[in-house]
């Protein structure tokens, strides 16, 4: 174990986060799409690792790859989309976007090499001490410093939850649905009518 | 050794990759959708591999926070993406443009 | 004494707005007893101040009631100044305004504008007080303007009227030009003494004097000339002096009684009133007398001229009017102010007089005016015929009357003015006010035998209705005709020799011709009704008398001979001198071509076109650009960002 492994582990991941990556944008499937997602989030997480920032890359695959990717894949699976018709134009427009990528890639590769190259120094991450927890230090920061963004935070999923469902919420017309309130509030006076007749006469 | 430029540059492969990818699925919007949460992955990799290479665990809280609101931001895209094509039978963003001026 | 002011001046605005603004609820009844009775308490009032100033020994008083506004260290006051001057005005504008209400019951009694009518005069009086019984030059402006404002709503009274219309606004457009003199002149006086009271500004008249002022540059002129020219601009539009005077006979087409009281008798006569109460200002500048006194002489004698060529009753009564004024505006430049005041007032009785019977005359023939037309109506309506007669004796100045008394006096102070010096303007106004006495009677006389007199040339439609006015025209004829007729035999002593205004007229000592006159030519009334052989007007009166009577009524065939052997002379009167084609075709027309070029030039094509909407239709077009971009498609939009998102890399990589 050692320098090597990480270097060899870091560029497989690398090269395996960038290949997933080329394949969301290129998939023709949304389905698809998701699943190199999915791989995306899987190697970024693995890198993150890499890193020494354990907590967050769980939290990306417990949280995102378990449930946000999931939302992503009953969605696209629920809809059935005409994939021909919204990859039209996916070829006219290719150049176009490789033109603006290399650009910035380009423009990016510069900024971090060119001009980080005598401020950054080294570029290594820093030492952790003996026995650091990831966990413990980002919730000591969390829980003291952050707590009102953190509860902010809460009330925008919160938020998340209200708006998702009250956008997809409708009522359908004709639905045979059980109103319990309406139910139990009945009056006999709804239901029946006493209807007061004169005898018959005998002729 | 692995260290920030390495981060740096994977997290900037991947923005650009992901803007090519809105550039190129520009009549798909789930794909659109998908390309946002490339592109703030991209965005996290910045904050981790600062907050490592300072030492500092903010950066890490702030990527903890752009995962909740990323969280959010998907939930309520994908329900509009859903009363969207519960409408138009479609996602097509070309058929999108009711905003016309 | 205040609240008498108070009354007189607020009574007739009172009663002018609830005629005016409840005339229904009142009815025509209500409107004329309540305007009646309002002006009929303020003439009382005005009397009796009258008598407190000449009987009683009241003295002059300065009031100042009301601080409207102080900016800059300007008063803006409403304050009354009662002196002699002005009781004597506040009388004859509330009796003559008094009879003309009166006889307007019975001139109007079938005019839907009933209320309406009694309103504006009623406002007109309010405002006519306003004007002389003001103690500074911003209460006289407003005044001024009141009347001017009530003139036009009645020149235009019967609005359907396109000639009416175009005489009030004809009368409107020429007293804005007086009027711009005036309110520069009144600017001169604020920019010198730095106050619009009267007393600060007579108090401080010796400062202008010794002013000067460089209207063209390099060239200096006296302070107090300037001043007074310019005041004297504003009294020749109001009081219809010529070049101004073009507005005055085409007022007649308002209601005769207004042509009576407004046009005749009282605010045509607020110009002399203006120039006699600046008297401490005019009697400062020579040049500005010798202005007023040459102006006046050619109003009062080509006027004249004019009213013998013109056949409508009313306007002939009209041009004489204008003489008349011209007769004061003389008399104001000659120094004679008492003079010019006496002469208004009996010219106020015996025109507003005659401007009453014509419109007697004009009631019993169907409101035809042409006096060709006319004729023999002495039969017809004999109290008409008598007023008439005195006012028109009166008017020549017949031995006895009261414009006798007036304007021989008048005549005699023109021609006691060597002090003016100027040779060529002592004989031109000289000349001017003699020939014209002879002009005078000729109008007059034409007039009242063509009426009155010789063959009955209406028709017969007409003629089987003629029959005399009612009582409430020919009351107040009568009341007219005896001051008219005798008012010169106790008044003429007391107003012009034995100094009733005090210092309510200021003459300098040299100036003096009245005291001159009183001193050498005056031994009472008596002698000088005894002495009229010696005065050449009286002779003259009595050849053109005499030659009207001859012409018209002895050898009626003659006028017309006369008439094309001097058709060229006849013409240029005819036409008025071509003032007015001068007015209409030069000014107006010159005006109305600049107003449309600067409106379809300036406003329609610079400022609309190209300002307005240009502005406009230029966003419009730079906006549906714009909107080009606005595809509502998403991905333009991202496009949008993503290549914001470039540039700013770039610049930040590359340009920084």
């Amino acid at each position: 174990m050692g320098e090597l492994l990480h270097i060899i582990l870091f560029y497989s991941f690398a090269a395996v986060l960038l290949g997933a990556a080329l394949g969301v944008i290129l998939s023709r499937n949304p389905v698809h799409g998701v699943m190199f997602l999915v791989l995306a989030f899987f190697q970024s997480a693995m890198l993150w690792m890499l890193a020494e920032a354990e907590f967050l890359a769980i939290v990306l695959v417990l949280v995102y790859v378990g449930a946000v990717m999931v939302l992503f894949l009953f969605v696209v699976m629920m809809l059935d989309i005409n994939v021909e018709s919204v990859r039209k134009g996916f070829a006219r427009y290719a150049p176009l976007g490789v033109g603006v990528a290399l650009l910035m890639a380009f423009e990016l590769a510069q900024l971090i090499w060119l001009r980080s190259s005598g401020v950054v120094g080294s570029g290594s991450f820093a030492e952790t001490a003996e026995g650091y927890s990831n966990t413990k230090a980002l919730g000591s920061v969390l829980y003291t410093e952050y707590v009102y963004a953190f509860e902010i935070a809460a009330v925008i999923l919160l938020l998340a939850i209200v708006a998702a469902i009250t956008l997809t919420m409708r009522k359908r017309p004709g639905l045979k649905v059980q109103d319990i309130g309406k139910q139990v509030s009945v009056r006999s006076k709804d239901r029946l009518r006493v209807v007061k007749m004169d005898a018959e006469s005998k002729e | 050794m692995i260290g920030l430029q390495h981060y740096l540059l994977i997290s900037a492969l991947l923005f650009v990759l992901s803007i090519a990818g809105i550039i190129l699925n520009r009549r798909n919007l789930i794909l659109m959708l998908m390309c946002i949460e490339l592109m703030l992955l991209a965005v996290n990799f910045n904050f981790i591999a600062f907050s490592r290479y300072l030492g500092d665990e903010t950066g890490q809280v702030f990527v903890f926070f752009i995962l909740t609101v990323a969280a959010a931001e998907a939930a309520i895209g994908l329900a509009i993406l859903v009363v969207l094509f519960r409408n138009r039978r479609s996602i097509n963003v070309q058929e999108l443009n009711e905003m016309k001026g | 004494m205040l609240n008498y002011y108070l009354t007189i001046v607020l009574a007739p605005l009172a009663a002018a707005v609830i005629a005016g603004l409840f005339g229904k609820q009142i009815g025509r009844a209500g409107a004329h007893w309540l305007t009646i009775l309002a002006v009929g308490l303020s003439c009382a009032l005005s009397i009796f101040v009258l008598k407190e100033m000449f009987w009683g020994d009241a003295a002059s008083e300065n009031i100042s009631l009301y601080t409207w506004a102080v900016t800059d260290g300007l008063r803006m006051e409403v304050g009354f100044l009662v002196d002699r001057l002005t009781a004597l005005m506040m009388v004859v504008v509330t009796f003559v305004s008094l009879m003309v209400h009166v006889y307007t019951i019975g001139y109007m009694h079938d005019d839907p504008g009933y209320q309406r009518f009694f309103s504006y005069i009623s406002l007109f009086t309010f405002a006519m007080l306003m004007l002389v019984m003001s103690n500074n030059f911003l209460q006289l402006f407003f005044g001024w303007e009141a009347v001017g404002l009530v003139s036009y709503l009645l020149i235009g009274f019967w609005f359907k009227r396109e000639t009416a219309i175009f005489a009030n606004l004809k009368a409107f457009l020429v007293n804005r030009v007086g009027d711009f003199g005036f309110i520069l002149g009144i600017a001169g006086v604020v920019m010198f003494t730095g106050s619009l009271d009267y007393a600060t500004v007579f108090d401080g008249a010796d400062r202008i004097a010794a002013e000067t002022i460089s209207i063209v540059p390099d060239s200096p002129w006296n302070a107090i000339t300037v001043i007074c020219i310019l005041l004297f601009i504003g009294a020749m539009g109001k009081s219809a002096q010529a070049p101004l005077h073009v507005w005055l006979p085409d007022s007649m087409e308002g209601p005769t009684p207004i042509s009576a009281l407004i046009h005749a008798a009282t605010m045509v006569t607020a110009g002399i009133f203006m120039v006699a109460r600046m008297s401490p200002l005019f009697e400062l500048s020579e040049t500005a007398l010798a202005v007023v006194m040459t102006i006046g002489a050619i109003t009062a004698f080509f006027m004249g001229l004019l009213g013998i060529v013109q056949n409508d009753i009313k306007r002939v009564v009209a041009y004489s009017t204008l003489s008349q004024l011209g007769y004061m505006t003389v008399a104001l430049g000659a120094s004679a102010y008492s003079a010019a005041i006496f002469h208004l007032m009996t010219h106020a009785f015996f025109k507003a007089l005659l401007f009453l019977a014509a419109g007697s005359v004009i009631i019993a023939m169907h409101h035809e005016q042409d006096i060709r037309k006319m004729g023999g109506l002495k039969k017809y309506m004999p109290i008409t015929y008598w007023t008439a007669l005195i006012g028109s004796l009166a008017l020549i100045g017949f031995p006895g009357s009261s414009g006798f008394f007036s304007k021989d006096l008048l005549i005699e102070a023109v021609k006691d003015s060597h002090w003016h010096g100027q040779g060529a303007v002592y004989w031109i106004a000289y000349l001017s006010v003699l020939l014209g006495v002879f002009v005078t009677a000729l109008y007059s006389f034409r007039m009242f035998f063509l009426v009155f007199h010789g063959k009955e040339r209406m028709d017969a439609e007409t003629k089987s209705h003629l029959h005399e006015s009612p009582h409430v025209v020919t009351v107040p004829l009568i009341l007219l005709a005896i001051p008219s007729a005798v008012i010169g035999w106790f008044t003429a002593g007391p107003v012009l020799f034995e100094g009733y205004f005090q210092d309510a007229i200021f003459v300098t000592e040299g100036h003096d011709v009245l005291a001159h006159i009183g001193a050498t030519f005056w031994h009472g009334s008596l002698a000088l009704v005894l002495h009229i052989y010696a005065s050449p007007a009286f002779w003259l009166a009595l050849g053109g008398f005499l030659t009207a009577w001859y012409l018209y009524l002895h050898r009626p065939e003659i006028p017309a001979k006369i008439q094309s052997a001097l058709s060229g002379i006849y013409g240029l009167l005819e036409r008025k001198y071509y003032f007015d084609d001068l007015y209409i075709k030069g000014f107006a027309a010159w005006g109305r071509g600049v107003g449309t070029f600067l409106w379809k030039r300036g406003d329609q094509q610079v400022i609309d076109g190209w300002l307005v909407n240009g502005t406009a239709q230029s966003i419009g077009k730079l906006a549906g650009i714009m909107r080009q971009l606005q595809t509502g498609y998403l991905y333009t939009y991202a496009f949008a960002m993503i290549i914001g998102v470039t540039m700013l890399l770039s610049w930040l990589i590359w340009f920084r």
